[in-house]
């Protein structure tokens, strides 16, 4: 692939990331915030979402985050938010036929929600390149680790995202997504059986157990219906 | 800009969590073959994740929540991602606004 290609593969990338650019600065300004409020420094704020990169479980670290800070309590609450990312990266994985060996797994460190879910919709409709990819990346992860920093240096002044409605961004990204996703009944199975198993897990179970739940409900379900239609192809 | 050693080891412990559930699916499908109906369930993998994370958003926060993802889902039958979004987000806004 001849450099030109590659830059305009980058800038597609970029292109494809841009509204979640939008909506991830005032969730990382929260962060840095809320980690403010818990103590913790700009430089330590800015590190976590330097290092970790996982929103969801950084929110939940600072909901248990005591002092002095404990590694096993975030270390494990950080593996069971996170434990989605196992078959996130087991099913991008199988869309990274374009990549070298070393290029893919430099990819998956840079795993998130938002860029997975750009990338599993590209494959979709074209090749999946290092170069498109790596435009996902670059943005994202600098608009995540900088607005954090600045969250954490700027505290208290900012005003309260969930009177704006900001909270609700990712949630409506998914929910886009997820209609595109849409192929037809046996889709429509596996919505409803991950849907169900999260919402009952969220009631009896505390904490994030919920996540993995329901994909593991939704995947079965996948599974039960892929089953079913094999035998009415074989007499 | 201090860095306290016991934040610092807890950091690298969420971040050594992280790296291993990213790559463990990538080592994962190096080891299993996918054929037929595994394939059929790797593909219904991000519709199964995705709705688990917005499972308790859309059905169990609110009713500003549950409509305004009503509303989302509606809007991307139709509309390009970032008017729906947009649309969710005020929807949302307002209906708390309203005390729902």
């Amino acid at each position: 692939m001849s450099n030109n290609t590659k830059f305009q593969d980058f800038l597609g990338g970029m292109r494809a990331i841009s509204p979640l650019i939008a909506a991830v600065i005032p969730i990382g300004l929260v962060f840095g915030a809320v980690a403010a409020t818990k103590g913790l420094s700009p430089a330590e704020a800015g590190l976590m979402s330097a290092l970790v990169f996982a929103g969801g479980s950084q929110f939940v670290a600072m909901d248990i985050w005591i002092h002095p800070a404990s590694w096993t309590g975030v270390g494990f609450a950080a593996l069971l938010v996170n434990i989605r990312h196992v078959l996130m990266s087991a099913s991008l994985g199988t869309r990274m036929g374009g990549f070298s060996a070393p290029a893919r797994y430099l990819s998956m460190l840079f795993l998130a929600d938002e860029i997975w879910a750009m990338a599993e919709f590209r494959a979709k409709v074209a090749r999946l390149t290092p170069a498109w990819f790596a435009g996902l990346v670059a943005p994202f992860y600098l608009a995540w680790v900088f607005s954090g920093l600045a969250g954490a240096a700027l505290g208290a002044f900012l005003g309260d995202p969930v009177v704006l409605g900001l909270d609700f961004a990712f949630p409506a990204v998914f929910i886009v997504l997820v209609m595109g996703f849409w192929k037809g009944p046996e889709t429509g199975a596996v919505l409803l059986a991950s849907g169900a198993a999260a919402v009952a897990t969220l009631h009896f179970v505390p904490g994030v157990w919920y996540i993995a739940a329901g994909a593991v409900a939704g995947l079965a379900a996948a599974m039960v219906t892929g089953k079913e239609r094999d035998a009415e192809v074989m007499p | 800009m201090t860095v306290d050693i016991a934040a610092l080891v807890a950091i690298l412990a969420m971040a050594a969590a992280t790296v291993l559930t990213r790559l463990s699916g990538l080592v994962l499908i190096r080891h299993v073959s996918l054929e037929g109906s595994r394939r059929k369930a790797i593909e219904s993998i991000p519709p199964a994740v995705l709705m688990a994370v917005v499972a308790p958003t859309a059905f169990a926060t609110g009713i500003a929540e549950t409509l305004a993802c009503a509303v989302t889902a509606f809007a991307a039958l139709r509309l390009p991602m970032l008017v729906s979004v947009a649309l969710g987000v005020a929807c949302v806004a307002i209906l708390r606004a309203l005390g729902l």
